[in-house]
């Protein structure tokens, strides 16, 4: 079978402001089926968002191929959704503009647009708050609206970073359980990156652990989990929390690295 | 009983209505003060000149001032009646703001988006910015010759490089991450320019119109000066000719009335405008 992403040797290296060269990913190779819910999990800095800037054409890489359905990335493709780390809606849209705003860009009608993002407004459960702007909205209602705003295109790839990390735990976990609900009635395949490995855990299908920068795949755990889920409490089963243990030896290296490196540059 | 807790609770409304009437209090403070620095000031004035410490001729009086002005609006001025040369002064102010603001938010726009042509073109931006741009007043009276144009055009220069500045300044600001987003969503160059870097760069424009309608008008009265035959800078023009400071003063305060109505209608324009943004935090604190 084609898979859905694949990341084969991926180099990425950036021009520095002082005028030398970081890099940020090195040698990686990553592979996710079509349907597939996969997360990506590192420590701070160790190149998550880069990876999916690469895989959504945003940035190309320095060396290696990144190809999407068997076609190399080169530009922006059609049928990527991205939620971004940073609040990324618009703030002079209101939620029913923003959310219009990709059905708009693609060709519909303002009138068609329109009724298709009422319709994907309710199902992120924003009814109501279709004529607010941005900044009447708490952070989580402002991730549900990245997320229709994301999913009304029908992607068939959804890259998310870190997307509920800034929200409150009883919000985070009802928003996790309505991704995987969106998800499940899709034919998508999701990279979903996250430093929290219980979260990564919980939603997915298979967790790829990053090392430290210059970031590659230090390993990868199918989570054999059942489905469907409720993230609430799966993480009470005795499977988790074996496979939690297996991923955080892994991980454990990585963070403790970076917390080290942390630690000197800013003693320096 | 959580009023019986502890004494320190004290009911909401109470608190309130304290903040209420302090604020209220404050108010008036403020007011009473204000009129009162205007007695303080306007009262020297008229008392120093009437006096004779302070020469009358040069600084003129307060009511001398007030006469004046009573006088120009009953009688009307040399010119012609009083608010035909408020009027032309308004028509060559408002052309000229908003020529050179649709001039400034074009090109600062167009220069924002297009890498070489900022390239290119900032030495002589920077070279054209830093030239005193009022005497360019004296070029088009002579190229456009004393009616509305020369004006006009004055007045657009002076408020061009400020949005120009602005609206250029906004585009390259624009936030990367809303730019990312619209384009994953299928934008393309077109709909990028007018729905995020436009609407990104507009607080930054609409920050540039309050100074910017400021020097259209000191535009129009400098090319007033420059040569009119109508106008409330020619008013003050004529006043000074016959040594008249009353006249110059009350022209002075035609001006600032303009200013004043005009500061008005721009915040009015600007909260129509970014309806999206949250209201100034002193709007809203009860
Ligand atoms: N545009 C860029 N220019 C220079 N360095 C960058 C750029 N983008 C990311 N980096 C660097 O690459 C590294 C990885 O960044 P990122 O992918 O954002 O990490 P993560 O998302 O895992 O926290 C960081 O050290 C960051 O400073
Ligand atoms: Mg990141």
């Amino acid at each position: 079978m084609q898979p859905a992403i694949q990341l084969r040797g991926v180099t990425k290296r950036f021009l520095t402001p002082s005028g030398g060269i970081y890099t940020a990913l090195h040698d990686l190779d990553l592979t996710v089926a079509p349907g597939e819910f996969c997360a990506v999990v590192g420590p701070t800095g160790c190149g998550k968002s880069t990876t999916l800037a690469l895989i959504s054409g945003l940035e190309p890489p320095s060396e290696g191929e990144v190809e999407v359905f068997g076609k190399p990335v080169d530009g922006i493709a059609q049928g990527i959704g991205y939620v971004f780390q940073a609040d990324a809606v618009f703030p002079w849209k209101t939620v029913l503009e923003n959310v219009a705003a990709g059905p708009r860009y693609l060709g519909r009608t303002g009138k068609q647009a329109r009724e298709r993002a009422r319709d994907w407004i309710s199902r992120v459960g924003l009814a109501g708050f279709e004529d607010r702007y941005p900044y009447q909205l708490s952070g989580g209602m402002r991730k549900r609206v990245a997320l229709a705003q994301s999913l009304i295109n029908e992607p068939r790839i959804l890259l998310m970073d870190e997307p509920f990390s800034a929200l409150d735990v009883q919000t985070r976990s009802l928003m996790e359980n309505e991704l995987l609900g969106l998800w499940s009635s899709s034919a998508a395949s999701v990279v979903f990156v996250t430093h929290d490995l219980e979260e990564a855990i919980s939603l997915s299908d298979r967790v790829y652990v990053i090392t430290a920068g210059p970031g590659t795949v230090k390993s990868s755990y199918q989570v054999d989990l059942p489905r469907p889920r409720n993230v609430a409490e799966i993480r009470f089963q005795p499977r988790f929390a074996e496979i939690y243990e297996e991923i955080w030896n892994d991980l454990r290296d990585e963070v403790l690295v970076s917390y080290e490196r942390q630690k000197r540059s800013g003693a320096a | 009983m959580a009023a019986t807790t502890g004494p320190a609770v004290r009911p909401v409304t109470d608190l309130a209505a304290k903040r209420a009437r302090d604020a209220r209090r404050r108010r008036w403070t403020v007011n009473v003060l204000r009129v009162l620095f205007a007695v303080v000031w306007l009262g020297s004035w008229e008392l120093t000149t009437r006096l004779g410490w302070v020469d009358k001729f040069f600084f003129s009086q307060p009511s001398e001032i007030v006469l004046r002005l009573w006088v120009w609006i009953t009688e009307g001025t040399a010119l012609g009646p009083l608010w035909e040369q408020v009027l032309v002064t308004m028509e060559e102010t408002v052309l000229g703001f908003i020529l050179g603001s649709v001039l400034g938010i074009l090109v600062g726009v167009a220069l924002g988006r297009i890498r070489l042509l900022s390239d290119v073109l900032s030495p002589y931006i920077k070279a054209a910015n830093s030239i005193p741009r009022v005497v360019l007043g004296a070029l088009f009276a002579i190229s456009l010759g004393l009616d509305l144009r020369s004006k006009v055009a004055t007045a657009a220069i002076l408020v061009f490089f400020v949005v120009f500045f602005n609206a250029f300044q906004g585009v390259r600001e624009v936030d990367r991450n809303l730019v990312a987003n619209a384009r994953i969503l299928g934008a393309d160059n077109r709909r990028l320019t007018t729905e995020i870097l436009i609407p990104s760069a507009l607080s930054w424009i609409l920050a540039s119109l309050h100074t910017s309608f400021g020097l259209a008008l000191v535009g129009a009265v400098v090319g007033e000066l420059f040569g009119a035959t109508a106008g409330v800078g020619e008013l003050i023009y004529s006043a000074e000719h016959l040594f008249d400071a009353a006249g110059v003063f009350a022209g002075m305060l035609l001006l600032a009335a303009i200013a004043l109505i005009a500061e008005y209608l721009i915040t009015a324009l600007e909260n129509r405008l970014i309806r999206w943004r949250p209201p100034v935090a002193t709007e809203t604190r009860i």
